[in-house]
């Protein structure tokens, strides 16, 4: 018999278009989402050496960072820089035969929202994007993760890349989460534990009930802030949900085709017997919902926690690197993470702009107010969630609860946009990286689920979403 | 790709641990449409305050580290975004060579495809070279694996054969890799048959 395999190891080994004696391998990627920050000075280096791509059936092209979140963003775009990247990645897609989706398209949204939205994303697929969240498209079972521009331009001529394969992680959580706890804290309190490097030079692998048992807008927020733990891809073994979740989308497989994928999808999973490199045990239970107290996202507590002192600790690194934290985020050691009160509450990003993370937000804003001290936004990853959401009447929910109801983009996730915070606010953010000036300059990030971000915005201030619910 | 032997110029220590992309070049700059330019930019942040004036206690603001080449990094060096956008800001201020104990995936193998250097070296050799970084010249000779400090001492360090290999010789990846069109070509041929649903 062959030896057991990981799921890893068999979509690696899927893919290899030739070996190198050092150990590099040419790898064949299935699909490549582009989208305009990362890709215009890869097709100038096409343009340079006078290349084409190698085929372009197999790249799709969707404006999603610069775009602004206001009604009027398709007759106007202040910021000239950011037209002229829209306008690039349009140009480039067009004189290189690349689909585009459009701003004003419905299918428009965050390039790893609207991935899995398409059908795109399928098990068993390599997936690459200039863009480290591309670790979110793991979720279906696909080797999924983000490049930098050069690597989008040997994509792009050539359909494959060299790299030299990873280790395998395991990352396995047994049990239940509790009674609001969501995917969000089960992913940052897994990154708590092993560290922002703790996946570096790994693909992990989640596995255990916990992850089965959430949807797959649940498994792709896990995934999506893998990177965030330092491994470049996260994979769940496809299931039934992932099927299902698959069927009928429109550039899903169809009738004969599905019979044959699905069969194929279903030898994905990791064999008995398979071995590790490094593996990771964490009891569901005892996941309560998190929240980040500093600029880095391993720097992470439950919300019942202290802020930290740096006094507390031997390592001289660790000392210096918390009062630093410390001093950017105006917090004080010792002081109670509940009660820290917050200026603005973001709600989106494609780590938590899915249908199910606006339910979730709307379930506990409805029937109440969001405070008036508090701005808060919400803008949906994409023009299906947002529609979908308007079907359900969520978007008056929050506009009853005097949130804003935003168009789809990334938003106040990283700023390209207008939306940012302004030095010293402090904002409850939904997103996946609370680094120094993420969100604007001098901005101060707390992440958590969307829940806790509703939650922040009734308050006005960081507290434990079940207090609220209860209350 | 400029090709890489023997690099000789100062370092410049920032001990700092897990900094991260966005720190090296925050968005404001991920706007431009070209790869140069953004040695400007570099630790925007660290390096400017509100009023964009230098921060003279920054080390890069200092005389001697002015026209650095090598920087002597902390661990996790480059991690978050997957920005190429950070490398090319490093490598139009002028550093050729990152040196740290350890670094993000992503970042490193970007920092190759501009041809810059990344050395990893245990984190006690890191500090022993950062204590000589006074402004002085150190040589970092790839040929030979080997960084030859201020006062004479030599540290050996290791890379693999590839990297070293097209570092050296300034290789251009696309090029290389199209050498193998036909095994690129009979891969999707044998996919098709295999998974025709990924070929519609
Ligand atoms: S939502 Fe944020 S993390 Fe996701 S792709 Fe956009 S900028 Fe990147």
């Amino acid at each position: 018999m062959a030896q057991p395999s990981t799921l890893y190891d068999k979509l690696w080994d899927s893919h290899v278009v030739h070996k190198d004696e050092d150990g590099a391998s040419l790898i064949y990627i299935d699909l490549h989402l582009t989208h305009e920050v990362t890709t215009p000075q890869a097709y100038e280096g096409l343009r340079l050496s006078q290349r084409k791509l190698h085929r372009t059936d197999k790249t799709i092209a969707v404006p999603d960072h610069n775009v602004p979140s206001t009604p009027d963003r398709l007759e106007k775009i202040e910021d000239p820089e950011s037209r002229l990247q829209l306008e690039t990645l349009k140009q480039n897609s067009d004189d290189f035969g690349v689909e585009y989706i459009p701003m004003g398209d419905i299918r428009q949204g965050i390039v790893h929202i609207i991935g899995p939205e398409q059908g795109l994303t399928q098990p068993g697929k390599t997936i690459v994007c200039g863009d480290s969240h591309t670790a979110t498209h793991g979720a279906f079972g696909a080797l999924a993760f983000g490049i930098g521009t050069s690597d989008v331009e040997h994509t792009l001529a050539t359909q494959t890349l060299s790299m030299q394969k990873s280790k395998n992680m395991l990352v396995r959580v047994d049990g239940k989460l509790p009674v609001g706890t969501t995917s969000k804290d089960l992913i940052m309190a897994i990154i708590g534990r092993i560290g922002t490097a703790g996946g570096t030079g790994h693909v992990i692998e989640y596995q255990g009930d916990a992850f089965t048992a959430l949807s797959m807008e649940g498994r792709m927020t896990v995934c999506n802030m893998t990177i965030e733990g330092g491994a470049r891809a996260g994979l769940i073994a496809p299931d039934e949900k992932t099927f299902e979740y698959l069927k009928g989308k429109p550039r899903a497989p169809k009738s004969d085709a599905w019979e044959a994928a699905v069969k194929y999808w279903q030898t994905l999973n990791t064999d008995e017997g398979a071995t590790f490199d490094k593996e990771v045990v964490i009891n569901a239970e005892e996941i309560i919902p998190h929240v980040t107290w500093g600029t880095s996202p391993e720097d992470v507590l439950p919300i019942t926690s202290l802020v930290p002192n740096p006094d507390d600790f031997d390592d001289p690194n660790k000392k210096s690197g918390i009062g630093r934290s410390l001093k950017y985020m105006g917090l004080e050691a010792g002081e109670a993470l509940d009660g820290v009160p917050v200026d603005k509450v973001f709600i989106g990003s494609c780590t938590n702009g899915r249908i199910e993370d606006l339910r979730a937000a709307a379930e506990v804003l409805k029937g109440r107010k969001v405070v008036d001290s508090v701005e808060m936004l919400v803008v949906p990853g994409s023009g299906l969630v947002k529609y979908q959401a308007e079907e359900e009447g969520l978007d008056e929910i929050f506009l009853a609860a005097g949130a804003q109801w935003r168009e789809p983009s990334c938003s106040m996730c990283l700023g390209m946009n207008p939306d940012i915070l302004q030095p010293g606010e402090r904002c409850a953010s939904t997103s996946n990286r609370n680094f120094e000036g993420r969100q604007g300059r001098g901005g101060r990030t707390h992440l958590v689920s969307p829940e806790m971000a509703a939650a922040a915005a009734i308050t006005g201030h960081l507290t434990d979403v079940r207090k609220v619910v209860s209350s | 790709m400029e090709n890489f032997s023997v690099l000789t110029g100062i370092a410049a220590p920032m001990p700092m641990v897990n900094v991260d992309t966005d720190m090296m070049m925050p968005k404001q700059f991920l706007k431009t449409i070209k790869r140069t330019g953004l040695g400007i930019s570099v630790f925007y942040d660290m390096r400017y305050d509100e009023n964009e004036a230098e921060r003279p206690e920054f080390i890069l603001n200092q005389d001697a580290f002015r026209n650095s080449k090598i920087l002597l990094a902390g661990k996790n060096f480059g991690c978050g975004s997957s920005r190429e956008h950070a490398p090319w800001g490093l490598l139009d201020f002028g550093f050729r060579c990152v040196i740290a104990p350890s670094f993000a995936d992503i970042f490193y193998n970007n920092c190759f495809k501009n041809g810059i250097l990344c050395i990893t070296l245990p984190e006690a050799q890191v500090e022993a070279l950062t204590v000589q970084a006074d402004g002085s010249d150190f040589s970092v000779d790839l040929e030979n694996m080997q960084i030859t400090a201020p006062d004479g001492s030599v540290t050996p360090f290791e890379l693999d054969a590839t990297r070293r290999h097209n570092l050296l010789n300034g290789l251009d990846d696309i090029a290389l890799t199209l050498q193998h069109v036909g095994k690129i070509k009979a891969f999707e041929a044998k996919q098709q048959a295999s998974q025709p649903w990924l070929y519609t």
